[in-house]
C-alpha cells in the first residue's frame, strides 16, 4: 500500500464494475397501455377541470378547439342533428383528450410530490444556542445560520452543513437508495438535507436554507409541476404553431365566402370541423406532457434539473467534461502485471507479491492477490508466525515478516532501495521508468532473508483501471458530435496515457478549478455548450458557468447551489444519461409536430371534397380514401383527430426512442416514421373509421 | 424539327446557359457585396446623397432606411403619373387617375409590376422611363440587397451591423444591373425589339400604312426581366411583338429572368463559405421549379382541358410563334420568379397550366424565385423545415450555426403568415363582394380563380395577371396596391430583424450531431416542407378554382 486511506469510514461506493447506467430507479409509472388507461380513468376529473378557458388560454390551439367546440354547441342546440351532434361531441372529447394528457404526465409527478410531503412531517429541531443550551423549536421556524443537534434515529430538520461530528444517515427519503452514506464536518461531505435521518452518532448542523426553501421543498414543486415554466425551445414552438394556427383560421374563415361563391355554402359546424382537423392539435395538446414527462425521465433517473432550460441544453451540449476517478476509471490503482527482475523467476515474483499483500486490504493490496491467483498463484493463508507490517508515512512500505525471519517488502523503488541499503539494479531502474511513462504506478517488490541479505525481485505494474465499456460510450458520443474531456490531477504523462486508453477526445492533466473554468469559457466563446459535474466548493463556480452544471449530491450546499441539476444518486456517468434524455425530449417534441402537421394532408382529402362535392361534382376524384358520404368522412376526419391525440398520448410520455448515431441518420429514420408516416397513417386511420361511421343511422348512404 | 424536340432542346440549351454563367456571375456578386473599395462614380454618387459609404447600419437602420427609401420612391412616382401632362415626352396622354396612379407606384417600388393599365395607352415616354424604369432597377436592387443582409446575418457572428443599404443598392444598380440590361438591350435590338423615341408607321399586308407605337422598348425589355420586374412597355407585355418578336429574343428573355435568381445561391455559397449549402438551395429550387415547369408543359402540350380538346390544341392565348412548349416554360420562369412577364394570356391556359402558374406564386416566389427575395424567401422556409424537423436530431434548432430560438422563430412565423394572409383574406373578401362578379370575366371555378390569381401575384409580387379580371375599380386598386406593399415591406423588415439577431450571436461549430443542411436529406426535407406548407394553406382554394376545372 502506497497511500494513506483518506478516511477511516468510506461511505459506500457504487459497486465500481457496475456499468454507468447504476442508478436506483424511481418505482416508474406504467407505460403499459393498462397502467396508462387505469390513469387516465383517474386523471378524467383533472382533465375536465382543464377545460376552464384560463387554463387553456396558455395554448392558442387547444384554446382555439374550446372555442370551436363551444360554437358549434350552440349550432347543435339550435339545429339538432345526428352529425351535428356527434361533430360537437368529438370536438368536445377533442379537448379533454389533449388535457388528459397534462393531466396523466402531472399525476405522475403528484404521486412523487406525495411521497416526498410525507417525509417532510412536523420535525422538531434542537436547537442549539451559543451557551450550548438545547431548545426545541419547530423545524418551520429555523432561520439560516441556526445551529441544531441531531442525533440517531433523528429526522435532520433543515438543509445545512455539518459544523462538528460524523455520522452515517439514510437520504432514501430522497435519493431512493437503502444504503446509508457518511457525511463529516468540514471537506466536501459536510452537506445534509432536511428530511433525511441520521443513524449513528451525533451532528450539530449549521442551517443554510429557510423553511420553504429547502432542497426537498424544490424538489416537491419541480416533481410537482408547480413551478414549470415554458422552456425557450417550447416557446419557440409555440410561437410556430400560433401562426400556424392563424393561417389555418384565414383558410378555413376565407372558406366561406369562397364557398359561397362556388354555390355551396357551409354550415358553421363543418367549418369548425375543418377548422379543428387543420389546426396543429395534436402536438398542441401533447407539447407540456411532453416537457412534463421528460423532467419525469430525469427524476426517475435520481436527477433534480433546476429548469427546464437545462434540459434542453443538455440536448444541445457538444463538450462533456468528465472526471478521472470514478467516471472513467475504477478510482482506484490495480494491478496490472508482475515485471520480474534478472535472475528471478515469474512464479518466485508472483508468489512474493501475493504474500506481501495477503493481509494488504486496500484496493490496491487486493487487485495484487487477485492478479496473482488469476496467474496460477496458491490460494494459502498467511503461513503461522507471519506478521503483516503495515504501510507507515515514515517507511513508504508495506509488507509481511515470515516466522522463519525472511521479509518482503512492497514500496516506491526509492524506498525499498534505502531498505535494502544498495542502489536498485539498473534493469530494474529501467522497468520503473517504462512504467513511470506510460501513466502507471511502479511498485518494487524487495525480499531479505533472515542474514539480512536482499534483493529486488521485481515490479509490480499498478495502473488506473477504465471501466470496461468506457471507450464504447465514448465513441457513441463522438458519433452523436459530443467531445469528451477528462479532467484529472494526475500529471500530463499519466492522463494521456489514460486518455489514450478511454478513448476521450481530450484532457486536461494536473487540473485546477481555475483551469477547469478556463477551457469552460474557452468552449463556450467557441460556441459549444459544455456540460460537467462537480461536488467540491471549489467546483462552483464552473458548475455556474457550465451549460448543465450537474451537483453531486453528495457535495457541498455551494455546488448544488451552483449547478443547474443534481444527481441524488451522486454518479458522474450520469451526464451521459442527462444528454441522452435532453435529446430524446427535442426528438419528442419535433417528431410529433412532423407527425401532427403531416397528418393534415389526409384530413384535407377527407373533408374537401365532402364539403364540394355537390357544387363540383369533379372534386369527388380526391374522394381517395372513398368514404362514404359527406357526413362521414367529415366525422371520420373529426373522430381521428381526437383519438390520435390518446393513440400518442404513451409516446409523448415515454419519449420516441434514442439511439446514438449522426444527425443524418437519426434524422432519417425520423422522417421516416414520423414524417412519412404523418402522412400515410391517417389514410388508414380515417378509411377505417369511416368504414364503421358510415353504419350509423343519419350518416351512411 | 419536332415541337418536342425543339421544346426539349430549348430547355437543355437554358439549362446549359445557366450552368455556364453560374460560377462567375453567382462569385461576381459575391465581389460585390463583400468588396471594400468604391467605384469612382459611386463615390459621386454617395457625395451627392450625403452617404457615408463606410458606415455600417443595424438591423432596425437598414429597415428604416429601405422602408423610407420605398415610401418615397412611391410619391415620387405617384408625382410622376399624375403630373405627366407637364413632362416632356408624354406623347399627349393626360395624367394617370389617383388610385391608378398609387396602385402602380406600389407596384413598381414593390419589384410587382402589376399593371392595372394599358402601358402604351397610359403613360408617356417620360414616365416609363424615369419612373417605371428608375424603379425597375432600384426595386431590383433592393431585393438582392435584403438577400445579402440576411447572408450577412448568417455570417457574421457577434456583431450588430448588416452592411448599408445605400452601399448595397448603388452597387447592385451600378455593379450588376445597369452593366447587364445595357448588354441584354443590345442584344434584344439585334433581335428585333424595338427602341425608338417615336410611334412607327408601317405598312400593312394590305397596302395601307398604319401608325404603331414605338418607343425605348429594348432598354426597358432588358431590366423588366433580368430585375424580374415583368412590367411591360406594352399592354401585351412579352407576347407583344415589338417587346418579344421570336423564339430568340423569348430564350433570351427567359434566360435573363432565371439568371440572377440561380446565380445568386452561388453567390450564398461564397459568401457564407460553404458551395454545397448554395448547390442544396439551388436542388431544393431546381426540384420544384421542374415538377411545375413539367406539370405545365404536359398540360399545355397534351391540351389538357375541355376548351383545348375540343379546339385540338392548347393554343388559345398563345402567340404562334412561340407555341406550347416556349408559352409553358415561359409561364413557369415568369410566375416561379417574381417576374410577372407574360408571353401568352394565363387566362386562357389549361386548368393544369394555369394551376401550376398559381401554385409557382403561392410557394412564395422562392423556386428559384425574385431577385433577391428568392433567396431570402428560401432560407426563411429553411428556417421553417429546420424547426419542425431538425428537433429530431435531438438539439434545439439550428441553421448555418445560428441556434432558432424564440425571437428568431417570431420572425420567421410571421413572415410566413403575412403573404398567405393577404392573399387568403384579399381574395376572400373580393369574392363576397357583388360589384367582383361583374368584374370577373368568367363564372364558375374559372372566375373564382381570376380573382384568387389576383391577389396571389400582387401579394407574394409577382405581377402577372391571369387576365380576365378587370381591376380597375377603386376597390381593386387600393386592396391590391395594399396586397403588394404590404406583401413586400413587412417580410422584408422581418427578414431583416432576423438577419440582426442571427448577426448578434455567435456561430455554434458542426458537429457530427448537427443537422447536415447541405445534403439530400435536407434537400428533400426542404422540398416536403414548402409543398406541405404551401399545399396545406391553400389547398381548399386551389380546389374550388384549378383543381375543381382540371378535374372535369
Amino acid at each position: 500500500m502506497t497511500t494513506t486511506p483518506s478516511a477511516t469510514i468510506t461511505p459506500p461506493t457504487p459497486d465500481p464494475r457496475e456499468h454507468h447506467t447504476h442508478h436506483t430507479h424511481r418505482p416508474a409509472a406504467g407505460t403499459t397501455v393498462g397502467a396508462l388507461l387505469a390513469q387516465g380513468g383517474q386523471q378524467l376529473p383533472e382533465a375536465l377541470r382543464k377545460l376552464d378557458p384560463r387554463h387553456l388560454w396558455r395554448s392558442p390551439v387547444m384554446f382555439l378547439v374550446l372555442l370551436g367546440s363551444a360554437a358549434t354547441t350552440v349550432a347543435a342546440v339550435a339545429d339538432p342533428g345526428v352529425f351535428t351532434i356527434s361533430i360537437t361531441a368529438w370536438l368536445w372529447l377533442t379537448a379533454v383528450f389533449g388535457n388528459l394528457a397534462e393531466a396523466v404526465a402531472e399525476g405522475r409527478g403528484k404521486a412523487q410530490a406525495a411521497s416526498l410531503r410525507a417525509t417532510r412531517t412536523d420535525t422538531v429541531a434542537r436547537l442549539l444556542a451559543d451557551d450550548g443550551s438545547e431548545s426545541e423549536v419547530p423545524a418551520t421556524q429555523l432561520e439560516v445560520g441556526d445551529r441544531v443537534v441531531v442525533e440517531a434515529g433523528e429526522v435532520i430538520p433543515g438543509d445545512g452543513d455539518i459544523v462538528e461530528g460524523i455520522a452515517s444517515v439514510d437520504e432514501s427519503a430522497i435519493t431512493g437508495e437503502s444504503a446509508p452514506v457518511i457525511r463529516e464536518a468540514g471537506g466536501d461531505r459536510s452537506a445534509v438535507t432536511g428530511g433525511t435521518r441520521v443513524l449513528s452518532d451525533r451532528i450539530v448542523v449549521r442551517v443554510t436554507a429557510a423553511a420553504g426553501e429547502t432542497f426537498l421543498d424544490r424538489m416537491i414543486a419541480l416533481v410537482e409541476g408547480t413551478s414549470r415554466r415554458k422552456t425557450p425551445n417550447e416557446i419557440a414552438l409555440s410561437i410556430l404553431l400560433a401562426s400556424l394556427t392563424l393561417v389555418f383560421l384565414a383558410a378555413v374563415a376565407t372558406l366561406a365566402p369562397m364557398a359561397q361563391y362556388a354555390g355551396a355554402p357551409q354550415d358553421v359546424v363543418v367549418l369548425v370541423a375543418l377548422l379543428v382537423c387543420l389546426i396543429p392539435t395534436t402536438i398542441g395538446a401533447l407539447l407540456s406532457a411532453i416537457g412534463i414527462a421528460g423532467m419525469d425521465r430525469l427524476v426517475r433517473v435520481n436527477v433534480l434539473a433546476m429548469s427546464g432550460r437545462a434540459v434542453e441544453a443538455a440536448g444541445d451540449v457538444s463538450t462533456l467534461l468528465l472526471d478521472k476517478t470514478g467516471t472513467i476509471t475504477y478510482g482506484n490503482r490495480q494491478a496490472s502485471r508482475f515485471v520480474a527482475a534478472p535472475g528471478i523467476g515469474a512464479d518466485e515474483l508472483r508468489d512474493a507479491a501475493r504474500l506481501s499483500s495477503i493481509a494488504d486490504q486496500t484496493p490496491e493490496g487486493r487487485s495484487v492477490v487477485d492478479l496473482a491467483l488469476t496467474q496460477g498463484a496458491d490460494d494459502r493463508d498467511l503461513p503461522t508466525g507471519a506478521t503483516f507490517v503495515e504501510f507507515t508515512a515514515q517507511t513508504r512500505m508495506s509488507g509481511v515478516d515470515l516466522s522463519d525471519g525472511t521479509e518482503v517488502r512492497k514500496g516506491a523503488g526509492s524506498a525499498i532501495a534505502a531498505w535494502l541499503g544498495a542502489e536498485q539494479p539498473a534493469e530494474v531502474h529501467d522497468i520503473v521508468e517504462e512504467i513511470s511513462r506510460a501513466g502507471g504506478t511502479p511498485l518494487v517488490i524487495g525480499r531479505k532473508d533472515r542474514h539480512g541479505a536482499g534483493q529486488v525481485l521485481g515490479v509490480i505494474h499498478l495502473k488506473d483501471v477504465v471501466k470496461a465499456g468506457m471507450a464504447e460510450r465514448f465513441a457513441e458520443l463522438r458519433s452523436m458530435g459530443i467531445r469528451t474531456v477528462m479532467i484529472t490531477g494526475d500529471n500530463a504523462l499519466t492522463a494521456q496515457a489514460i486518455a489514450k486508453e478511454a478513448g476521450v477526445d481530450d484532457f486536461l492533466a494536473e487540473a485546477t478549478p481555475e483551469d477547469k473554468m478556463a477551457y469552460i469559457h474557452r468552449e463556450q466563446e467557441g460556441g459549444r455548450l459544455v456540460a460537467m459535474t462537480g461536488d467540491g466548493t471549489n467546483d462552483a463556480p464552473a458548475l455556474a458557468a457550465a451549460d448543465v452544471g450537474v451537483a453531486m449530491n453528495s457535495g457541498t450546499a455551494a455546488a448544488k447551489e451552483a449547478g443547474n441539476m443534481v444527481d441524488l444518486d451522486s454518479d458522474p456517468t450520469k451526464l451521459i444519461d442527462i444528454v441522452e434524455i435532453g435529446k430524446q425530449l427535442l426528438i419528442t417534441r419535433g417528431a410529433l409536430t412532423t407527425f401532427s402537421i403531416a397528418n393534415d394532408v389526409a384530413k384535407y382529402f377527407a373533408i374537401i371534397p365532402a364539403m364540394f362535392v355537390v357544387a363540383y361534382p369533379s372534386l369527388d376524384k380526391l374522394n381517395v380514401m372513398d368514404l362514404a358520404t359527406p357526413q362521414s368522412a367529415i366525422l371520420s376526419a373529426v373522430i381521428f383527430n381526437a383519438l390520435v391525440i390518446v393513440g400518442l398520448i404513451p409516446l409523448a410520455l415515454r419519449g420516441v426512442r434514442f439511439r446514438a448515431a449522426s444527425a443524418t441518420s437519426v434524422l432519417r429514420r425520423n422522417i421516416l416514421v414520423f414524417g412519412l408516416g404523418g402522412i400515410v397513417v391517417p389514410f388508414v386511420g380515417i378509411k377505417l373509421i369511416d368504414l364503421v361511421v358510415s353504419t350509423l343511422p343519419g350518416l351512411g348512404s | 424539327m419536332s415541337d418536342t424536340l425543339g421544346g426539349l432542346l430549348t430547355i437543355a440549351l437554358l439549362v446549359a446557359l445557366l450552368a455556364a454563367v453560374y460560377v462567375p456571375y453567382g462569385d461576381y456578386m459575391a465581389r460585390v457585396y463583400t468588396s471594400t473599395t468604391h467605384l469612382r462614380v459611386e463615390r459621386l454618387v454617395y457625395r451627392l446623397s450625403g452617404v457615408s459609404p463606410d458606415a455600417e447600419q443595424g438591423a432596425r437602420s437598414y429597415a428604416t432606411s429601405v422602408v423610407g427609401f420605398s415610401l418615397v420612391s412611391i410619391v415620387v412616382l405617384m408625382g410622376i403619373q399624375l403630373g405627366q401632362a407637364v413632362l416632356p415626352m408624354d406623347r399627349g396622354l393626360p395624367h394617370v387617375p389617383f388610385w391608378m396612379s398609387f396602385n402602380t407606384a406600389v407596384s413598381f417600388v414593390t419589384n410587382t409590376n402589376w399593371q392595372s393599365y394599358s402601358g402604351e395607352s397610359t403613360l408617356g415616354f417620360a414616365a416609363q422611363m424615369a419612373g417605371l424604369a428608375v424603379q425597375n432597377f432600384l426595386s431590383a436592387a433592393v431585393g438582392i440587397a435584403i438577400a445579402v443582409a440576411l447572408i450577412r446575418g448568417f455570417v457574421r457572428s457577434r456583431s450588430g451591423s448588416l452592411g448599408n443599404f445605400w452601399v448595397d443598392l448603388t452597387r447592385g444598380t451600378i455593379r450588376i444591373l445597369l452593366p447587364i440590361s445595357f448588354v441584354a438591350a443590345v442584344l434584344l435590338v439585334a433581335g428585333g425589339v424595338v427602341q425608338s423615341f417615336s410611334d412607327l408607321t408601317m405598312q400593312t399586308l394590305a397596302g395601307h400604312s398604319q401608325v404603331l407605337t414605338g418607343g425605348p422598348v429594348a432598354s426597358q425589355e432588358a431590366i423588366k426581366e433580368l430585375g424580374n420586374n415583368g412590367g411591360g412597355f406594352f399592354n401585351a407585355n412579352s407576347a407583344h411583338p415589338f417587346e418579344n418578336p421570336s423564339s430568340y429574343t423569348n430564350f433570351l428573355q427567359v434566360s435573363l429572368i432565371l439568371v440572377t435568381p440561380v446565380a445568386l445561391t452561388r453567390t450564398l455559397g461564397t459568401m457564407l463559405g460553404n458551395r454545397r449549402q448554395g448547390l442544396a438551395i439551388l436542388g431544393v429550387m431546381g426540384v420544384l421549379y421542374t415538377l411545375t415547369l413539367v406539370a405545365a408543359t404536359w398540360a399545355e402540350v397534351t391540351g389538357q382541358g375541355a376548351a383545348a380538346q375540343a379546339a385540338g390544341a392548347a393554343m388559345e392565348g398563345k402567340e404562334t410563334r412561340f407555341g406550347e412548349w416556349a408559352s409553358a416554360l415561359f409561364v413557369a420562369s415568369t410566375t416561379a420568379t417574381s417576374t410577372g412577364a407574360v408571353n401568352a394570356s394565363h387566362d386562357s391556359l389549361t386548368p393544369v397550366g394555369g394551376g401550376a402558374a398559381l401554385v409557382n406564386m403561392m410557394l412564395g416566389e422562392i423556386v428559384p424565385g425574385g431577385v433577391g427575395a428568392g433567396i431570402y424567401g428560401i432560407l426563411m422556409m429553411a428556417i421553417l423545415a429546420v424547426f419542425v424537423a431538425g428537433l429530431m436530431v435531438g438539439r434545439t434548432p439550428e441553421l448555418l450555426g445560428k441556434k432558432i430560438s424564440a425571437q428568431q422563430m417570431t420572425y420567421v412565423a410571421l413572415y410566413t403568415l403575412t403573404t398567405p394572409a393577404l392573399v387568403l383574406v384579399g381574395a376572400g373578401v373580393a369574392i363576397a363582394l357583388d360589384p367582383t362578379s361583374e368584374a370577373m370575366g368568367n363564372s364558375g371555378g374559372h372566375g373564382f380563380s381570376e380573382v384568387l390569381y389576383a391577389f396571389t401575384s400582387a401579394a407574394n409580387n409577382n405581377g402577372s395577371a391571369f387576365g380576365g379580371l378587370t381591376v380597375t375599380s377603386d376597390f381593386f386598386q387600393i386592396t391590391l396596391g395594399l396586397a403588394m406593399l404590404i406583401g413586400r415591406l413587412v417580410p422584408i423588415v422581418l427578414v431583416l430583424l432576423l438577419a440582426g439577431s442571427l448577426a448578434e450571436q455567435g456561430t455554434v461549430p458542426a458537429t457530427a450531431g448537427t443537422l447536415p443542411t447541405h445534403k439530400p436529406l435536407f434537400v428533400g426535407m426542404l422540398v416536403g416542407v414548402i409543398v406541405i406548407m404551401t399545399g396545406l394553406t391553400y389547398f381548399p382554394s386551389l380546389a374550388l378554382g384549378p383543381i375543381a376545372e382540371a378535374l372535369v
